[in-house]
């Protein structure tokens, strides 16, 4: 994990002295609410529904068990015991005070972490795989880089005020666990003649004008991304429209240009600045490489023994096929913590399990726990013979659902419960599906397949890119869902289609178990997934089933 | 509206003609149609002249006039609209312009600090309050993380400048 020293220190506390002088100001009326508005935003705090809420960073989806528990505390002491992780690496904090917050952030700061550009139009927390620094698959270490954009973007000058939101993903893995073709920037490190660089896409993302991103270079040398970046985002910030907030994504500049326009005008920018002072250098690689703390993990043997004997338990073999991943280093694992119980708020985590989870993290995983964009937490370093003892006490603590990956392990907004924005409810409808799928047998043979809910058109649960999409929408003042089937966000990121007329709350989960019924019926064999079989077949023989008995 | 140039409140000896208007026998700010339809005319005309530059407008046309111009005013019509911040850095650091670089319309104490930082030397700012508390907002911050042109060095440098003394004692 990346360690702060005393600059990052110092930055912290000025910017929580100054958040406090700004909370100050809006008390005392200096400040009106429409210009407070943007400063809170930038700490990360929203007016919700019901209260501000405080969006944590959890920069690059690393934390250190000392940070989990600062989570935990703010958790019990500003909020209602609990937290909810995003789609984004981020904690929501849902309860907390206005008055209170600027306690809330120093006590965060103490532990180096924050909500500086959770929200806001400015370049956003940068994201990438959760399992960045353990996966097999990866070339490198994405952390690193997304650090390097962290420190470039934080309270960058030029580009505080953009037209609207900026949000980059970063992926170094053949699989792209970060959906990096639905975000502003997506940037994917491969390598090209021996050279590490960068892939380039723009303009993707979802809300109410869902795009894929397309890519505007191939390759870009490693030590060119700063400038590059500096590059996309002044065309963007001086060409982006600023008339209609719904028109003020780069998605939308760089449609009405043409991917190719767009390029041709980063490119023409990039050549008068790509030599300036942001191009990096291996010496300036490596001091903010020398901030990170990656565990020297010896080789082990392969599935010891007690890893073979525990396998031989259904219940544990279940969790482990769902659950555990490969890791780099012969001998350990990654495992994902379910946080997507049976009837639970996805992604929601109470502050007494964050403090267990820190606690297993010392125990088991180095300290170190990851945030992953499908709401659920991670530990990246795990002795493969420690497999059955760690299963037994993340069971106690109910974040062992073997659902990882399968139907229940829905990604879901907030929704009405909560968000000012909404316009239904998300959490009922995953619990519902949870409760209706909750047989583990069941689920495992169903395999792969990723339900998505939004409760709004803005789209923060993804529905555009699940295998099974799920949007709330409102009809005469009633809470209606549209179902879309086939979208995918990885690598071959794709939007999924409509299949017919929205429907009330109480038929979603029937729908839903029509779609995986008939997939079950039309599937070549267990071998072929969910959103293989609708690939292969089209959406009309589910379309037809999915309504047939109306 | 108070004017803080170079850090300390400062009077505006500038007078903003319209278009059509004649000149007084003072320093003048100009619109960007009347400066590029009467460039010449008012280079010959001698004085302090400068420009009030809009934020849709390339500042790549200005280039060839900056030689003329003792000020050029760039415009936050709302002080979300960022826009500005971008011209003032390419006005600095691309074409080297060193002359007054003044941050009008809707300048609130919050941004000034940014502003700064983006090239901006004299600030029309809005509310007297926020003129007044000026130094304070500028100290605000003592770690910047990017490089600008405007000299304070970021981050990364300072690492590295310690590491290179830490090696060397």
């Amino acid at each position: 994990m990346y360690i702060h020293d005393e600059f990052d220190r110092t930055f912290l506390k000025e910017r929580v002295a100054e958040f406090r002088d700004q909370v100050a100001r809006r008390l005392s009326g200096e400040l009106t609410e429409e210009e407070f508005k943007m400063l809170r935003l930038m700490n990360g705090v929203y007016l919700q529904l019901h209260a501000y809420m405080l969006r944590v960073c959890i920069p690059y989806g690393t934390l250190a068990s000392k940070q989990l528990r600062a989570l935990a505390r703010v958790a019990r002491r500003y909020d209602k015991g609990y937290g909810h992780f995003t789609t984004r690496q981020n904690i929501q904090f849902n309860w907390i005070k206005l008055a209170e917050l600027p306690d809330a952030m120093a006590e965060l700061a103490e532990v180096g972490i924050h909500g500086i550009q959770t929200s806001g139009n400015c370049i956003r927390n940068t994201t990438t795989d959760a399992f960045a620094g353990a996966a097999p698959d990866e070339i490198e270490d994405p952390r690193l880089y997304a650090e390097v954009i962290r420190q470039w973007s934080t309270l960058h000058p030029e580009f505080t005020y953009l037209p609207r939101k900026f949000k980059i993903a970063i992926s170094a893995a053949t699989h792209d666990r970060a959906a990096i073709r639905v975000h502003d920037v997506g940037l994917r490190l491969h390598k090209k003649d021996g050279r590490t660089g960068f892939e380039v896409m723009v303009g993707g993302g979802l809300g109410r004008t869902p795009y894929i991103g397309q890519t505007i270079r191939e390759f870009l040398p490693k030590e060119d991304l700063l400038t590059y970046l500096e590059a996309i985002l002044r065309t963007y910030n001086l060409g982006g429209r600023r008339d209609n907030i719904y028109k003020a994504r780069i998605k939308i500049l760089v449609h009405d240009l043409g991917a190719e326009a767009f390029g041709k005008l980063v490119e023409e920018e990039w050549a008068k600045i790509k030599d300036g002072a942001l191009k990096l250098d291996e010496a300036g690689l490596a001091a903010i490489r020398a901030h990170f703390h990656t565990p020297d993990l010896p080789a082990l043997p392969e599935k010891p023994a007690v890893l073979a004997d525990a396998l031989k338990d259904p219940a544990f073999a279940r969790w482990h096929a769902q659950s555990v991943t490969a890791h780099k280093v012969p001998g350990h694992a990654i495992v994902t913590l379910s946080l997507k119980p049976v009837g639970g708020p996805p992604g929601d985590c109470t502050a007494d399990q964050m403090d267990a989870i820190a606690d297993l993290a010392d125990a088991y995983s180095h300290g170190e726990v990851r945030v992953a964009h499908e709401q659920n937490l991670v530990f990246p370093h795990v002795r493969q013979q420690d497999l059955p003892a760690l299963w037994g006490k993340l069971e106690a603590l109910g974040v062992a659902t073997p659902n990882v990956g399968l139907v229940t392990d829905i990604i879901s907004c907030p929704g009405l419960d909560y968000c000012a924005l909404a316009n239904t409810r998300s959490i009922p409808i995953a619990q519902q599906i949870t409760e209706r799928f909750a047989d583990p047998e069941r689920i495992a043979d169903i395999g792969l397949l990723h339900v998505n809910i939004s409760g709004c058109i803005n789209a923060c649960g993804h529905h555009h890119v699940g295998h099974i999409g799920i949007l709330g929408v409102e009809k005469k003042d009633q809470e209606f869902f549209q179902i879309t089937l086939g979208g995918k966000g990885n690598a071959k990121a794709r939007l999924g289609e409509l299949i017919g007329p929205a429907i009330p709350e109480t038929e979603v989960v029937d729908v839903v178990e029509r779609l995986v019924d008939t997939y079950l019926s039309l599937r070549t064999g267990p071998g072929e997934t969910f959103i293989a079989a609708v690939e292969r077949l089209g959406v009309e023989p589910f379309k037809d089933s999915a309504y047939a008995p109306r | 509206m108070p004017l803080v140039k170079n850090g300390a409140p400062a009077a505006d000896v500038y007078v903003r003609v319209a278009d059509g208007d004649a000149l007084p026998d003072a320093p003048v700010i100009v619109s960007a149609d009347r400066l590029l339809a009467e460039a010449h005319a008012l280079a010959a005309r001698g004085g302090a002249l400068g420009v009030a530059w809009p934020n849709d407008r390339d500042v790549a046309e200005l280039v060839p006039h900056l030689p003329q111009l003792s000020l050029v005013a760039l415009v936050f019509p709302k002080f979300r609209d960022g826009r500005a911040f971008s011209q003032a850095r390419l006005l600095r650091e691309r074409y080297g312009y060193t002359g007054e670089l003044r941050a009008t319309g809707n300048v609130l104490r919050d941004q000034l600090l940014m502003m700064v930082r983006s090239g901006f030397d004299a600030l029309e700012v809005e509310k007297p309050a926020d003129a007044a508390a000026f130094g304070k907002a500028l100290a605000s911050y003592s770690v910047f993380y990017q490089p600008t042109g405007d000299g304070r060095r970021p981050v990364a440098a300072l690492r590295r400048a310690r590491v290179a003394a830490e090696a060397a004692s």
